[in-house]
């Protein structure tokens, strides 16, 4: 009782925008958007899909060169082979996936009120070679990256549309994504909001932050730092352990929650994976 | 059980603050030699990555690729003219502003009380 009261006090101290805990998700989704727009004034709403690169023109020449030979381009191809190769039963993900699992990567993750869970494409993909009596893929890099990657291929120009369904268990899930986005945590004492809202555009030592508006439209990514690909819930883990935190397992509840929420707040952008950053 | 909680209160405050007394007056007596070696470990705390890591949001002497999160540590005197509550800032500035973004290196241990005096000690000196 008391931490829930300490908790509610310091919550009500925060003199910068955080969203309210009443709030519904339309109405954080507004108020998150107008954050960004006063924030970075000159930045057109769908160039937030380009992460750094949208509110950084220095940086921005140099990606583009990137882009012109895109290191994922061997990861799109090798998913669009895996993809296309049946399991030993004769199936193939083509018969997981509504239209044949194309272009349809940016309806993920949605809540699946069946089993209560949120289902990230990811989990999808997994949960599609298991039911055929196949081994599920590491989570984090190689061939499920590369599944992911082409899938979001195929996807890239759709608009992000994720829902929150009007079931109590739906709306939980996102609040706990969105705890999990505004709570401080780690040794180092940071939010996710810390950098990626609040000093989105400053610089942190050399490295610019991100907006976290559109941060989940362009995964997976080929990062220069990993020397590949990686999934979204890859990166969150390195973001947590930056600020000396444990970080949780890729497709753990947590992460699921923290991607719906920060998928959610990304709608109404392109999808353009698979994507490229430093 | 109130009453508990409150003489556990004041006793770790009144504890905390002769602790604080302590420290902060074990420096002004050093010798000179003393002091400046004091302002060179805190300098090398304030830059060192896995330590202080200041850079990282501070512009701050003549440290390189700083970061802009915080504001510049300059005048560090003039700012502060009561030390104690420079060492406060570091020791935990969510007491101050409980969103800051500044990491809390007494309250988490993220520095020893010893590595923050002599962090105090250097920046007083920018
Ligand atoms: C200490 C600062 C810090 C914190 C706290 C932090 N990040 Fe990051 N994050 C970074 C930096 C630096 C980068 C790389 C530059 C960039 O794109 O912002 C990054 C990159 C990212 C990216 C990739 C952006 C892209 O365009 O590819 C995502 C997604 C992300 N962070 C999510 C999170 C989430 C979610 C959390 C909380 C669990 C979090 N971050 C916490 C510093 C931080
Ligand atoms: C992750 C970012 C970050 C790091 C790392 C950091 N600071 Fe700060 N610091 C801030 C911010 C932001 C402020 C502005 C006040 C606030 O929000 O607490 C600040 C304020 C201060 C102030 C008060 C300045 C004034 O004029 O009011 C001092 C002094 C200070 N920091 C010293 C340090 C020292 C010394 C270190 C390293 C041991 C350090 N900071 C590391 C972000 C940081």
């Amino acid at each position: 009782m008391k931490k829930l009261l300490t908790a509610m006090i310091l919550l009500g101290l925060l003199g910068s925008f955080t969203l309210s805990a009443q709030a519904t998700p339309q109405q954080d989704l507004a108020e998150f958007r107008d954050y960004f727009k006063n924030r970075f004034p000159k930045t057109p709403f769908n160039d937030y899909i380009n992460g750094v690169y949208s509110i950084d023109a220095a940086s921005r020449e140099q990606w583009e060169e990137i882009e012109e030979f895109p290191p994922y381009e061997l990861s799109i191809s090798k998913g669009e082979e895996l993809f296309n190769k049946p399991f030993a039963n004769g199936k193939g993900y083509a018969d997981c996936f509504p239209n044949g699992g194309i272009g349809i990567a940016e309806r993920y993750p949605f809540f699946d009120s069946k089993s209560g869970k949120v289902i990230t494409l990811e989990s999808a993909i997994n949960t599609c070679r298991q039911s055929n009596g196949e081994e599920p893929l590491g989570w984090q890099k190689g061939a499920i990256a590369d599944v992911s990657a082409y899938m979001h291929y195929t996807s890239r120009g759709n608009i992000i549309n994720v829902q929150v369904p009007n079931d109590p268990a739906a709306l939980a899930a996102y609040e706990r994504g969105k705890n999990h986005f505004y709570a401080k945590r780690g040794q180092l004492n940071m939010a996710c909001a810390d950098c990626h809202v609040y000093n989105s555009g400053n610089k942190i030592r050399a490295d610019l932050l991100s907006p976290a508006l559109g941060h989940v439209s362009h995964f997976p990514v080929y990062r220069s730092k990993w020397g590949g690909m990686g999934t979204l819930h890859r990166r969150y883990g390195g973001c947590n352990k930056q600020v000396r935190a444990k970080p949780y397992p890729p497709q753990s509840d947590e992460y699921r929650t923290l991607e719906y929420f920060t998928s959610y707040m990304s709608n109404g952008l392109e999808s353009n994976g698979p994507g490229a950053r430093k | 059980m109130r009453q508990t909680a409150r003489i556990f209160f004041t006793a770790t405050f009144t504890l905390a603050a002769l602790l604080g007394a302590l420290t902060l007056a074990s420096f002004p007596a050093t010798a000179a030699d003393g002091a400046s070696s004091v302002i060179e470990k805190g300098k090398a705390v304030s830059v060192d990555r896995k330590k202080g890591n200041c850079l990282a949001c501070h512009a701050m002497d003549d440290g390189t690729l700083p970061g802009n999160i915080g504001p510049p540590l300059i005048a560090m005197k003039a700012r502060f003219p009561d030390k104690a509550k420079l060492r406060a800032q570091i020791w935990d500035p969510t007491v101050i502003n409980p969103n800051s973004i500044m990491i809390p290196f007494g309250r988490n241990r993220v520095l020893s009380e010893e590595e923050i005096d002599q962090v105090v000690e250097y920046i007083y000196t920018l």
